[in-house]
């Protein structure tokens, strides 16, 4: 799960990350409001979207107008305002469809010495979280971690312990950071080791961290992304969640408890099991389809779940056709097969459907198919279902 | 010879009152997987499919000899389900629970690699050694007595691997589910290791999938140390970057973990890597074709 920039930095404060006084508006008018209440000469206005790039990107609506702007007056900050909220961002990021902005903030400036890079990911490898410092901040950290790998430096910490100071000290010698700034550094990046373990992030990172003209350190951006699996240990990150970021069927999808990923093509798939189900679009693909969607039901799904799991499918108008590839395990075949024909009734298949069905109840579930009139075509198996749902297009 | 589990290893179900743990005990019984007991903390003295439920993992190994656990406790509880499980001295630790936290499984991971127990998954549908011992969720009948070694990162597709080598007339010693999250208790290169030191596995079946760069070490581990043919399949080559796929860890993220770098890892060390799911069964007969 995401988060917006200015909830990232409200956890900051909470764990005593520094960051630079902001405030959230919606309207030109609050934009303008807050520049003349941080009482600066100049301030920052900056989209919110849960991407990056916002810096680089423009609006589709105001080519000429970037997602982040330095303003110099409360008029200044409310045209910015004026010129970003209601439009929609392009970054490399977003795709070219862009993201509508709901949200801006107006932040105060700073005094900016040098601009560092520090993120915390998991280490898959390692089995341990990471933090990554490097010192070309403000670029994008993919292409440092390419092409000059030995620019990033590392220090795995344990999540009970959080970082040492050692690992600090030695981080700062690789950045060149001196003096009272270590002491800084020593606390800031403590603070953000408790933030990652004791929120349940899955990545955190600021880009850019910045070392200010008086030796302090500031988070100048925060991203964060939490681990969707300790959902049920924060109930506020139910209010942090904005719904509005998020693609509308996979809203519905995660609602009831389906896992599903809108695509470009034009075959919907609905499959049981992660691996299968992406398998499934590779084989589509391979036969010389294009899944429209990734959509596992899981194994536990009932008949209702998997009716929703068709109507989400077939309200993407692209779908032209459907195969439905189920290998049962805790997943019945027999549960399928009912779903399929209270979806014929309920939802009606305008398009053609492929059904591939093997594994547990197969024979039952077959049984149910061939008596309904539900109008489809049997494959036998994983190959012969691609090849036929392709077929169905041409 | 198999790996990890046999005929005579003995099984507890921690989760066993709950009904998915009720039910796949008993599909395990049917398979002919000698389940001696279960664990709910609060429900000692209880009985579910004829067997007996204790308080405690420790109590459960003391009254029954269990040397192997199946887990299904809901994911707030398993770390610490996991955790009892190795404090307990059982050897091999199959954990089904999907959705534990990543930062609880850090902890987990550590744990079971200073203890002498085994942990497979979290996040996996279990370990089965064809007609000896089911412990998890796969129908058992797809599977037939054979020589391949399987392992995956994920569940249904291990069915669909383990149905086309059945069909192939190759069958399978030992299916290892080795789970979906991004941290996982066994990896590829520990059944790497153990398929290769099994006497009746004869080849080598791997399913990978986007994500991570587990797959990129086996390929290594491969070309240095294993003689026996292996075959792979990478799920996701169509995924798009930055979405997770279902599983917590099939995630391409920052252009890395795409099946493409994963696929060429695994061909540049020999390993016949099939171009479809449905290809599996007969990439692995060509990998052994290919050894004679």
């Amino acid at each position: 799960m995401k988060i917006h920039e200015y909830q990232g930095k409200q956890l900051f404060q909470q764990f005593g990350v520094n960051v630079l006084e902001n405030r959230v508006s919606r309207t030109p008018e609050e934009a303008a409001a807050a520049f003349t209440e941080l009482g600066g000469a100049i301030a920052v206005v900056k989209s919110q979207i849960h991407a990056g790039g916002r810096g680089k990107g423009t609006f589709i609506e105001k080519p000429e107008q970037h997602g982040v702007q330095l303003v110099k007056s409360a008029d200044e900050a409310r045209e910015a305002a004026a010129a970003m909220l209601g439009n929609r961002l392009v970054t490399i990021q977003t795709g070219p469809a862009g993201k509508v902005v709901n949200q801006v903030i107006v932040e105060a400036g700073c005094d900016i010495a040098r601009e560092l890079y520090l993120g915390i990911v998991l280490d898959r490898a390692n089995k341990q979280p990471v933090l990554m410092c490097s010192q070309e901040g403000g670029v994008e950290i993919e292409k440092v971690a390419h092409e000059t790998p030995e620019k990033i430096f590392k220090e795995h910490f344990d999540p009970a312990q959080g970082i040492e100071s050692y690992q600090v000290r030695k981080l700062c010698k690789k950045l060149g950071i001196e003096g009272k700034s270590v002491r800084a550094a020593d606390k800031f990046m403590k603070a953000l080791c408790r933030l990652y373990v004791d929120t349940d992030c899955s990545l955190m990172e600021i880009n850019p961290l910045v070392v200010t003209g008086d030796g302090g350190l500031v988070a100048l951006d925060a991203k964060i992304n939490f681990d969707s699996n300790a959902a049920f240990r924060h109930k506020e990150w139910e209010e942090m969640r904005d719904l509005s970021e998020e693609e509308e069927s996979e809203v519905r999808a995660s609602a009831a408890g389906l896992s599903y990923v809108k695509l470009e093509g034009n075959i919907g798939c609905l499959v049981n099991g992660a691996g299968l189900a992406m398998s499934t679009m590779d084989i589509i693909k391979t036969h010389g389809g294009q899944p429209a969607n990734f959509l596992d039901v899981g194994g536990g799904a009932n008949a209702d779940q998997v009716t929703e799991a068709f109507r989400i499918i077939l309200s993407d108008p692209n779908v032209k056709a459907v195969l439905v590839n189920i290998f049962g395990g805790i997943m019945k075949c027999t549960t399928i097969a009912e779903a399929i024909v209270v979806a014929a009734k309920s939802v009606g298949f305008t398009v053609p459907l492929v059904v591939r069905l093997e594994g547990t109840e197969v024979e039952e579930g077959r049984r149910i198919l061939e008596e309904s009139d539900v109008e489809l075509v049997t494959a036998t198996d994983l190959g012969d279902a691609a090849e036929k749902v392709v077929a169905t297009l041409n | 010879m198999s790996i990890l589990i046999n005929k005579d290893t003995k099984v507890i179900c921690q989760g066993i009152t709950g009904n998915v743990g009720e039910f796949h005990t008993r599909g395990c019984l049917d398979y002919g997987t000698q389940m001696v007991g279960g664990v709910t903390p609060g429900k000692g003295g209880q009985t579910v499919a004829g067997l007996p439920v204790f308080d405690t993992v420790e109590e459960a190994r003391l009254q029954t000899g269990a040397n192997a656990t199946m887990i299904f406790v809901p994911p707030p509880f398993a770390a610490d389900a996991i955790l009892e499980a190795i404090d307990a001295g059982i050897e091999v630790v199959i954990a089904v629970t999907e959705g534990v936290p990543v930062i609880d499984m850090v902890r987990v991971y550590e744990a079971a690699k200073q203890s002498n127990s085994v942990l497979v998954g979290p996040n996996c549908p279990g370990v089965i050694t064809a007609d000896e011992c089911k412990i998890g969720i796969m129908p058992g009948y797809i599977h037939q007595k054979g020589c391949v070694g399987i392992m995956s990162r994920s569940g249904t597709l291990t069915y669909e691997a383990v149905w086309q080598t059945s069909n192939l007339g190759l069958g399978q010693t030992t299916c290892v589910g080795l789970g979906g999250d991004p941290i996982v208790g066994t990896s590829f290169i520990d059944c790497l290791q153990m398929f290769q030191d099994d006497d009746e596995t004869e080849a080598i079946l791997m399913m990978g999938e986007i994500g991570g760069t587990a797959e990129e070490e086996a390929a290594a581990y491969v070309k240095e140390h294993i003689t026996k043919p292996v075959a792979a399949f990478i799920a996701g080559r169509t995924a798009p970057p930055g979405k997770r796929m279902g599983h917590a860890g099939a995630i391409i993220s920052g252009g890395k973990g795409t099946a493409a770098e994963k696929i060429s890892a695994l061909e540049a060390a020999g390993i016949e890597v099939a171009n479809s799911p449905a290809d599996m069964g007969a990439a692995m007969k060509r990998a052994i074709e290919k050894a004679n």
